[in-house]
Parts: structure tokens; C-alpha cells; sequence
């Protein structure tokens, strides 16, 4: 059994509490004290159905506000796999709960209203799915009942949708017509929508292909901690801990660590008690150098040939997350890897309008939930790959070092 | 110990998958943080924590001490697996004890306030006399609607609360431990587990957890619906029959709030298919503190609670 993450976006008008209700419900990862709390609730407020979107508002002031307010993380399992689901609000005010929502998603699934056809905040979710190099899209068009089913409607929203994300990186995506309120085509295939072929949504989540997703070629081993026992048993043990971002890492492979550019051979890999052939993402290894080099926490591992490049000019679509608007000059503490730096920002070249993917060169700022492109120069050398490429060294935080808050999520071009 | 093995497809299982993120969180804490801390209780939760945490560090010793909130009333065979667990890693256990807190005036024991609810202060209390700036506990988002939206990384401001509307972004495997004098974090490695991986991962380690998980004999009533153990600091009320039967905790906690449930789960296999059917969740089946209101949890975490 696998783990597949994925990001759904949507408002409750879209009918996307009730489609995760009815997953959560048919896979059994919703309990019976959770359901009778939810009808409780519903029967409470006076509605004659049970409002399953109580089940994903979590905390009280959105209960009270009847939004979803905040990235809410929701788990089931079927037999072929784990899922996790991030499950974000849809409204433009949320950008950033999406951008959080979708970062680590392996696959993103955008509801549309078979009624409404695409709405802008569909496209919306495509473009920061894209945007986020979210791998795998589905698009799911709801409430396929309130049209009679109808073959016609599908085609022309499938088809509106296929033309429009032909403009943006999408390397795979499924349209299926679901009824998320009857059930159909979410677990079972539906006897209404005989001219559908394709599979129903959680045949599609158990079986799409996320294996080759990963990048097994570029080795990229950010270092994170210095294992050093300094006891008896151990003394001369020198382990460096971290996470396989990228590649395929091997005990005998000719390694070179960023920033020194000095080269050694691994020794071996270390996970808890045992020694691994080989390590690969995302696992956490301890990794041992033939050689005594000076290794630290923010160094990099990689291949003689096949390097990181090593920069202080940081080129990269920047999503801003606080209220208080990113101007040219200021100066923010950047996260990169296991790397902490400061950054000053030196332009903002544009900020992108991500209903129409216009780009506004005239812009002096960008403000909360906007999306921009954006050069920072930082402190010291950060060891970035283009985020299409790697989303682990492609990816920063910036954070405001007066309050601390994470303000700034970066994709580097 | 089950070796990882190079597949020909370079998978990780999914628990595999949970392992390592949990690890990552473990060392991306020490290598950034001060003065971390373990929250340890004995059950299931924080044991996996610890073993995790173990994985994380070897073959060095624990970076940080364990740090367990002593109600006072704790199951004695949790105390006794504890003991077990800080003796075989050769860790610092720290221990913050509620009755100690209640004779020094740190909290006020109005003999209405539960035991488990003087946790709070007496925590926080170790927190700030310790000078810890980051404490791990064991929470699970798939526990409680309010744990669902909270981050890995919790900060808590000067006063130990949560602020639910006001919590940092957190993206990819990038986590912000920026602090301010006097605040710390919470740090749940094991937010994306859920109840039946924990099962399946202490099945799959083999490692020891306190007996009263297992199915045995005892002497039990029953209130609210609840199965609550006899205890002499639990008297029974009125129309409350003491009977004998044959029961497991899914949850370990404050003995005279944590209930039990009708069993005959002996073995770890028996309960991981005790939970795979389970019909109710862990906390609504066995935790009289969770149940007295829609938001109890979401209130206990504001003011500072695990």
C-alpha cells in the first residue's frame, strides 16, 4: 500500500464537502460518533439533510462563519492506498491556503457545477494547481443529475477545460462526471452515465500512476544533521541525516558536496540499525563519506556532474501571504532546504492575474494572496534547481524577521 | 527490525512514507530549535514518537529529554512501560507532577476540575521552568475536528495558548521554528498518522507498549456510557455497579476519565483488526474529557493543552 496526497479546492457550493463526505464515508474513515455529531448539528440548524460540510469545519469560528476558512487535512484509506487529503477553501481571499494545500500534493482535483459550467474560480485552481507543479489533475463535474446526465454538457465543460490548461503545465489530467450527492461514478462506475468510459473518481485516485513522478536521476541530498555520537561505541562515527530529494544514492558512489565543491565516495547508508543499498525519495538516511570532509547542516549532496547551481540571485514566482504588501528593499529571512539565509528584494517584475495569466509589468507591490515574479539577492549562495524540475530545491519560505510569521511561499524559475 | 529494501520501483510503503517524514520533522527540530522536549506519556502515541525519535538520532543517544505531566492517577502498568522505555535508551525523563504543581499553588485543585484539565498548567509550568522552546507531543490530525487544521509546528505565544486563526503557512517540507522570547512550538511528527498506522507501525517494530492496551480482566462501571475502571479516587455514584469483564484502552490518559472498551483483542494482530472495524473514534469512545462540548478540544488547545 502506496500514499497518494491530494489538494482539493472548491467551495461548498461546488458540492466538494459533500464529495469528500461521501469518499470519507464510503471508506469507512468516518465514524459513527462523527456522523450522529454532524446530524446533530444539522438538525440543530433546522436542515432536513445532513450537512456533511460540518465534518471538514473544524474549528468553531468557522462553524460559526459556515466557511472553511483554513487548509483542514483529512485522511482514508482503501485497500490499494492511503490518501491524504488537503483540503482548501476556494475563494480568491484563500489563495494562500490553496498554494499551502497544493505543495504537497501529488495530484489536484478541481470541482466545477455541471450547471455553472467553468467559473472563474476554476480556473483559478488549475492555473495555482499548474502554478505549484501539482503532477496529476482531475477535473470532477458535479451534479451531473441536475442536467438529466447529459453527455452534451460534459463534452463542452471537458472541452473548455482541455483548451484552456493547454496554456498552462498540466502533464496529466482525467475528466470524470460525478454526482457527489447519488454517488455516482465516485466509488462505483454509474448505470446513468452509460456513454462515459472512463473510471469512477476513487478507481482513478487508487490507480493513477504517481511512481515516475519522482526524479530518480538527479541526486540532491540536502543535509539536515550531523550524526555525531561521541561515545565509546561510536566514537568515530560521522553520519550525515537528511532526506533523499532527488536521485538515486548508492555506498561506492563518487559524491560531490555544495558549497565546498570538495569530492569523496559514499561509505555506506545508514537507516536506524540497518545498512541500505540504495536510497531514494523520500527517505530519511544517515549518509557516510569515505572521506573526512567538513560537512554541515545546509550543505548539499550531489553528483560530480550533476550539481545544484549555486546562487545568490534568486529568480522565482513568489505567492504573498500577509496582509502588509512585498515592496522592493525589504529584507526577509529565507528558508531553502535546510538552509537559512536573508533576502533583500530587488524587483518585482510583474504580478500575475491568475484568472486571465495577464501579467501586470506596472506593479510596485504585491499584496496578500498575490502571485508575482519576483528577484531577491540573498546573504549567501542558496543551491537551487528551477522548481519544474525539482519542487524540493526549488522551493523557499520567506519569513518576516520582525514578527516570524511565514510570509512568502517561492518557486524558482 | 524489517530493512528497508531497495524495490525495483523505488516505493516506499506508506508507512514507510509516514516514518520518514516523522524523522525529518525529529531532525529538522534539533538542528534548529534550542531546547527541545518529548511529551511523554506511555501510550501509544508518544511511544511511536519515541521510537521514531530514536530511528532519528541513531546511533547517538536521544538529543532531548522526555518531559511526562504526572496526574497522580496514572495507569500503573503505563508508568511501568515508561520506565522501560527511559532505562532501555538511556534517556532524561523529567517529570512535571500535577500534585506538586497543586501543593506549590501552581494550580487550583476546586475538586470540580479534572485531573487531565491541570495537565495544562502544570505543562506549561515545566515548560517555562525548563526554558523548553519546542515540545513534541503525539497529536493526530484524524483525532478531533480541531487537531485536523493545526500545523506540525504549533507555535504558542507567551502564555502558552494557540491561536487558530492566526497559524503560520506551512508549505512543502518547509517548517518556520522562528520564536520570540518566551514562546515556544509544538511539534507533532506525527500529524499525517493515523490511528490504525500507529497499530500497524508498533506491530511492525515489535515494541513495547503498556499491557492494558490488550485485552484483560477487570473491575469495571459504567457512566456515561463509559467503562471506567474502579478506583479509589474514582468512588462509583449512585446506581453505578462495579462488575468484571473482559476489556482493552484504546487511549491511555487520567484513569479516573479514561474508559475502557469490551474486548477480546489479546494480541496486536487482534487489535489492528479491532480498529480496522472500529465504528467510533478513539476519543469519543474513551474520553470523558473530549465529550463535553462540540469544542472541547478546540478550547483545551487554546489555553495550552498537548
Amino acid at each position: 500500500m502506496d500514499l497518494l496526497r491530494f489538494a482539493t479546492a472548491g467551495s461548498v457550493d461546488d458540492g466538494k464537502s459533500t464529495l469528500i463526505g461521501r469518499l470519507l464515508l464510503d471508506s469507512k474513515a468516518i465514524f459513527e460518533d462523527q456522523l450522529e455529531a454532524v446530524e446533530a448539528t444539522s438538525n440543530a440548524k433546522g436542515y432536513d439533510y445532513t450537512d456533511l460540510a460540518l465534518l471538514t469545519d473544524g474549528l468553531r469560528s468557522e462553524r460559526e462563519q459556515g466557511i472553511t476558512i483554513d487548509v483542514a487535512y483529512r485522511y482514508f484509506a482503501t485497500p490499494r492506498r492511503k490518501f491524504i487529503i488537503a483540503d482548501t477553501p476556494g475563494h480568491v481571499q484563500y489563495t494562500r491556503n490553496m498554494v499551502t494545500g497544493a505543495s504537497t500534493a501529488d495530484l489536484g482535483l478541481v470541482l466545477v457545477d455541471a450547471r455553472q459550467g467553468l467559473t472563474e474560480q476554476s480556473r483559478r485552481h488549475a492555473v495555482l494547481l499548474s502554478l505549484l507543479r501539482v503532477p496529476h489533475l482531475v477535473l470532477a463535474v458535479n451534479k451531473m443529475d441536475l442536467v438529466g446526465f447529459d453527455q452534451g454538457v460534459f463534452e463542452r465543460i471537458r472541452q473548455e477545460f482541455v483548451t484552456f490548461t493547454q496554456r498552462l503545465n498540466v502533464p496529466d489530467l482525467a475528466v470524470i462526471p460525478i454526482s457527489a450527492l447519488q454517488g455516482d461514478n465516485v466509488v462505483t462506475r454509474s448505470d446513468a452515465m452509460p456513454w462515459y468510459e472512463g473510471s469512477s473518481l476513487m478507481h482513478h485516485l487508487e490507480n493513477v500512476h504517481i511512481a515516475s513522478d519522482r526524479d530518480l536521476r538527479d541526486v540532491r541530498f540536502p543535509v539536515q544533521y550531523v550524526v555525531r555520537p561521541k561515545s565509546d561505541e561510536h566514537h568515530d562515527y560521522r553520519g550525515y541525516a537528511g532526506q533523499v530529494a532527488s536521485g538515486v544514492l548508492k555506498p561506492g558512489d563518487e559524491v560531490m558536496v555544495l558549497p565546498s565543491g570538495l569530492t569523496s565516495r559514499i561509505a555506506a547508508i545508514d537507516s536506524f540499525t540497518e545498512q541500505v543499498e540504495e536510497a531514494f525519495p523520500p527517505m530519511s538516511v544517515v549518509v557516510r563519506l569515505e572521506d573526512d570532509l567538513d560537512v554541515s547542516r545546509g550543505d548539499m549532496i550531489c553528483r560530480v556532474n550533476n550539481a545544484p547551481e549555486p546562487t545568490q540571485d534568486v529568480d522565482a514566482m513568489v505567492c504573498w501571504m500577509t496582509r502588509e504588501p512585498l515592496r522592493p528593499r525589504q529584507k526577509l529571512a529565507i528558508k531553502h532546504t535546510t538552509r537559512s539565509a536573508r533576502a533583500l528584494v530587488k524587483d518585482i517584475q510583474y504580478r500575475l492575474d491568475i484568472n486571465t495569466l495577464h501579467r501586470d509589468g506596472d506593479t510596485r507591490e504585491l499584496g496578500l494572496n498575490e502571485i508575482g515574479r519576483v528577484t531577491l539577492r540573498t546573504t549567501q549562495q542558496l543551491l537551487v534547481d528551477p522548481y519544474e524540475q525539482n519542487r524540493t530545491t526549488g522551493s523557499f519560505i520567506l519569513i518576516d524577521e520582525a514578527t516570524g510569521t511565514t510570509v512568502g511561499a517561492g518557486m524558482i524559475n | 527490525m524489517i530493512p528497508v529494501q531497495a524495490s525495483a520501483d523505488y516505493r516506499l510503503s506508506h508507512l514507510e512514507e509516514l516514518e520518514s517524514e516523522s524523522i525529518h520533522i525529529f531532525r529538522e527540530v534539533v538542528a534548529e530549535l534550542e531546547r527541545p522536549v518529548l511529551m511523554f506519556s506511555g501510550g501509544k502515541d508518544s511511544i511511536v514518537m519515541l521510537r521514531l525519535a530514536e530511528k532519528a538520532f541513531y546511533p547517538a543517544r536521544l538529543p532531548f529529554p522526555l518531559l511526562q505531566v504526572d496526574t497522580g492517577l496514572d495507569f500503573p502498568e503505563v508508568l511501568q512501560t515508561r520506565d522501560n522505555w527511559v532505562e532501555r535508551l538511556g534517556a532524561r525523563l523529567v517529570v512535571a507532577s500535577v500534585e506538586e504543581a497543586i501543593a506549590t499553588g501552581v494550580v487550583v485543585d476546586d475538586g470540580k476540575t479534572s485531573r487531565n484539565r491541570m495537565q495544562t498548567a502544570t505543562l506549561l509550568d515545566a515548560i517555562e521552568t525548563h526554558g523548553f522552546t519546542a515540545a513534541f507531543g503525539g497529536g493526530r490530525r484524524d483525532e478531533e475536528k480541531a487537531r485536523a487544521k493545526e500545523r506540525v509546528y504549533s507555535h504558542r505565544d507567551e502564555f502558552g495558548q494557540w491561536d487558530p486563526k492566526n497559524q503560520r503557512p506551512e508549505l512543502w517540507s518547509l517548517y518556520n521554528g522562528r520564536l520570540h522570547e518566551g514562546e515556544h512550538m509544538r511539534i507533532f511528527p506525527l500529524s499525517n498518522w493515523t490511528e490504525l498506522d500507529i497499530w500497524h507501525y508498533i506491530a511492525r517494530e515489535g515494541i513495547e507498549i503498556p499491557s492494558i492496551y490488550f485485552a484483560h480482566q477487570r473491575r469495571v462501571f459504567e457512566r456515561d456510557g463509559m467503562l471506567l475502571s474502579e478506583h479509589p479516587a474514582n468512588p462509583c455514584r449512585d446506581g453505578e455497579v462495579v462488575t468484571e469483564r473482559t476489556v482493552r484502552f484504546r487511549t491511555v490518559g487520567d484513569l479516573t476519565l479514561t474508559g475502557c472498551v469490551e474486548s477480546p483483542a489479546t494480541t496486536l494482530d487482534e487489535i489492528v483488526e479491532e480498529v480496522s472495524v472500529a465504528r467510533v473514534t478513539e476519543r469519543g469512545a474513551t474520553r470523558g474529557d473530549d465529550r463535553f462540548s462540540e469544542a472541547a478540544m478546540e478550547d483545551r488547545k487554546k489555553e495550552g493543552y498537548f
